[in-house]
């Protein structure tokens, strides 16, 4: 396969760049002998929450230290393959499992977090979500128009617009059946600047035209002094009377598996917390801080997604061009958010990996459905959940080694969901064109009409570990509201119990968004770390 | 043997079922730099041809280093899970490894002996087992053993994967 390796190191490397201009960067894998760091701020993450605080915060003249549990790579290193993404890119080699393993959640863990890896796709909350918020949670000062400038900002900064280049044929393919069925559906905006339409987003942009903060706010941080410290794990939070005192560090092994045994502390004025609903919950429960009502990692959300897989006569080649580019909301827009669970449908990636994981079953079956890779289109359909009395979430407890487990249990009120999400997949599918529609349950029974295909899907024995159900999206576990006998964190961003502890990522969140949520968090963290600067930048 | 470790977890029938000989036989070291052990490795050798029957290449030679790379490919994945993770598959294959509960399992010949119709004869109870336990061990040597073919560049031409493209 020489012949197709790309010549990556043609291109410029904004990363390599940098550290070639004197960024303060240490790789803890590499180093640190029970060091003590101190700054003004120090941010643990460096995902979309982390990241566009550690732009604020040094914008604002604040001396900030960003810690990463993952690896600094950069598009020279980004080869466009899932063998070296996944185990390099992800929590768990994007294997990490709710504590049943019924639910396998794909997770950025590196420099950048999620936003290095994601799919690109930039929704705005949806202005249900935040009335939700408002009216259930009583939470102020998130509203459509309260969020609105923080919207257009981060758009501007992250170059999020319109895609209006052709999409793919597994994006087509679901602007056709939704079309054919008077299914309303819409074109995704992504955060991309000169997207050269490969189709790798997931694997880390090659090109650096995705505008990840991997190549956007951190690398603005790091020309101003801050400092980046990757491949540590941030164990706990040392905290006397109401002040946190010092994050203690574990350098990572040279895996990025487990802790070396190295470790050094963090000692700063102010904390902001942003390692993603799951780790953030899970810093703060070893830190042994104050939760009087048993609220931190208390609903935590998924977006539970499923996937129907469909071959198509023509080729859709659904590993190549941009992942995700049309969507409907058709069935989050036709109930109630509060009502029986709603979805939202895309179109992701389909190489060969992913794929194979996905498709049930062993042997001549299996193989049947990998050779026709080119000719497989593949729909998801993610669960709006926390937002019904039947959809608490799950609750991220602490294993025996201290490291985080998400117990997620599900319910008839999502298996309904499911069922329902199966039904319009494969309807959209075939009135697109397919041939045979492969709902991803049990051992692969498929369809080969539409009529078929209902009556099966109907009579689906759908449960944990016969369904396969994947997530992409975690949010909640830290929830914002002024009432702290019901949120963990004050809407301010600081906890509740503590003075100088604040949270910047997607476990602010009091329900799953029903969105792809990097935006939201975008404009959530710029919000709240805007008057955090001008608070510490005067103290 | 904490509770929570991945065999106690669902462990109810299939313990009755190995007579509770192996959860004192728990977990042996791999060699320094391997996830794997010896009796491991021949479990997974196995299991890779009767996940991957009909994507394998036919023929023997191309056949038996597709299959050694493959083994390969699953003990480097391990490596990179999480320790909790890896002690669970640890423990996954010293049952598997172990007479008892693999005839327990529904495997009577041994693992370097079975053929491919058995093995996959065992996967099909698994997977479809009222037992959670087993299905999350089909689900994880499934995830496993598909993944590190797939990610190999030998498996790409007959599937029709172009491989990423060229970047100029």
């Amino acid at each position: 396969m020489n012949a197709t390796t790309p010549a990556v190191s043609l291109r410029p490397d904004p990363i390599r760049e940098g550290l070639a201009r004197g960024w303060k960067v240490l790789d803890a894998t590499r180093g640190t002998h029970d060091a003590v760091y101190e700054a003004d701020v120090a941010i643990v993450g460096s995902g979309a929450g982390g990241g566009i605080a550690a732009d604020i915060l040094s914008a604002a003249g604040l001396r900030v230290v960003l810690i990463e549990e993952g690896p600094l790579r950069s598009s020279s290193d980004f080869r466009m393959r899932e063998s070296d993404a996944y185990p390099q890119l992800y929590q768990a080699s994007a294997a990490r499992k709710t504590r049943d393993k019924t639910i396998n959640i794909l997770q950025g863990r590196c420099v950048g977090g999620g936003t290095t890896v994601n799919w690109t796709s930039s929704f705005r909350t949806p202005p249900r979500t935040l009335a939700h918020w408002r009216d259930a949670y009583a939470l102020q000062g998130f509203g459509e128009d309260d969020l609105e400038p923080w919207f257009e900002r981060v758009e501007r900064q992250l170059s999020i617009a319109p895609w209006t280049v052709e999409p793919n044929a597994n994006n087509a393919a679901l602007a056709r059946g939704a079309s054919r069925l008077g299914i309303a559906y819409a074109a995704i905006r992504r955060n991309v600047h000169q997207c050269w339409n490969l189709g790798y987003c997931g694997m880390g942009c090659p090109t650096n035209a995705k505008q990840s903060m991997l190549v956007t706010t951190i690398p603005a941080a790091l020309d101003r002094g801050a400092v980046l410290i990757s491949g540590a794990r941030a164990v706990r939070l040392t905290h006397a009377s109401d002040r946190v005192t010092g994050v203690e560090c574990a350098a990572m092994d040279e895996r990025g598996v487990a802790p070396s045994g190295r470790s050094f502390t963090v000692r700063a004025r102010s904390y902001v917390v942003a390692g993603g609903a799951i780790n953030t919950p899970a810093l703060l429960l070893r830190s042994g801080v104050a939760d009087p009502h048993g609220l931190i990692g208390a609903r935590t959300f998924l977006h539970p997604t499923v996937v129907s897989a469909a071959l198509m006569p023509e080729r859709v080649d659904g590993y190549a061009g941009a992942p995700q580019t049309i969507y409907s909301d058709a069935f989050l827009d036709d109930v109630p958010p509060e009502g029986p669970i709603g979805y939202k449908l895309e179109a992701p990636p389909i190489h060969p990996v992913l794929a194979a994981i996905t498709l049930p079953g062993h042997g001549a079956p299996h193989a049947r459905f990998m050779r026709r890779l080119p000719h497989l289109s593949v729909l998801i359909a993610l669960l709006r959940d926390g937002f019904h009395p039947d959809s608490g979430g799950g609750r991220v407890q602490l294993a025996d080694d201290g490291t985080p487990v998400l117990d997620y249990p599900f319910n008839d009120y999502l298996w309904s969901g499911v069922r329902r999400a199966f039904q319009s997949m494969a309807a959209i599918q075939f009135a697109a064109g397919a041939t045979e529609v492969l709902p991803i349950h049990g051992t692969g029974a498929s369809f080969t009409t539409a009529g078929s295909a209902r009556s099966g899907i109907d009579a689906f024995d759908l449960a944990p570990l016969v369904t396969p159900v994947v997530s992409a999206h975690v949010m909640g576990g830290c929830t914002m509201g002024a009432d702290a006998r019901r949120a963990v964190v004050d809407p301010s961003g600081r906890f509740h119990h503590l003075a100088n502890l604040f949270v910047a990522d997607g476990s602010l969140f009091p329900t799953s968004i029903g969105a792809n949520p990097q935006l939201t968090i975008y404009a959530v963290a710029a919000r709240l770390a805007t008057a955090w600067a001008s608070q510490w930048r005067t103290s | 043997m904490k509770r929570r470790t991945f065999l106690a977890a669902g462990a109810l029938g299939v313990a009755a079922l190995a007579a509770g000989g192996w959860l004192r036989y728990g977990v042996r070291l791999a060699p320094p730099g391997r996830a794997l052990d010896d009796d491991a490795r021949v479990t997974v050798a196995a299991l890779v041809p009767a996940f991957l029957d009909g994507a394998l290449p036919v023929h023997a030679p191309l056949r038996d280093s597709a299959i050694i790379e493959t083994v390969g490919a699953v003990d480097a994945a391990i490596l990179g899970l999480p320790p909790i993770a890896q002690h669970e598959l640890a423990q996954l294959f010293g049952l598997l490894g172990f007479p008892p509960a693999r005839m327990a399992l529904g495997m009577r010949t041994a693992w370097s002996d079975a053929s491919t119709v058995e093995v996959q004869a065992a996967l099909q109870r698994w997977q479809g087992s009222r037992s959670l336990l087993l299905r999350s061990a089909y689900d994880g040597l499934h995830q496993l053993i598909l993944a590190a073919w797939y990610a190999n560049p030998r498996a790409w031409p007959d599937i029709g994967y172009p491989g990423p493209p060229a970047l100029s």
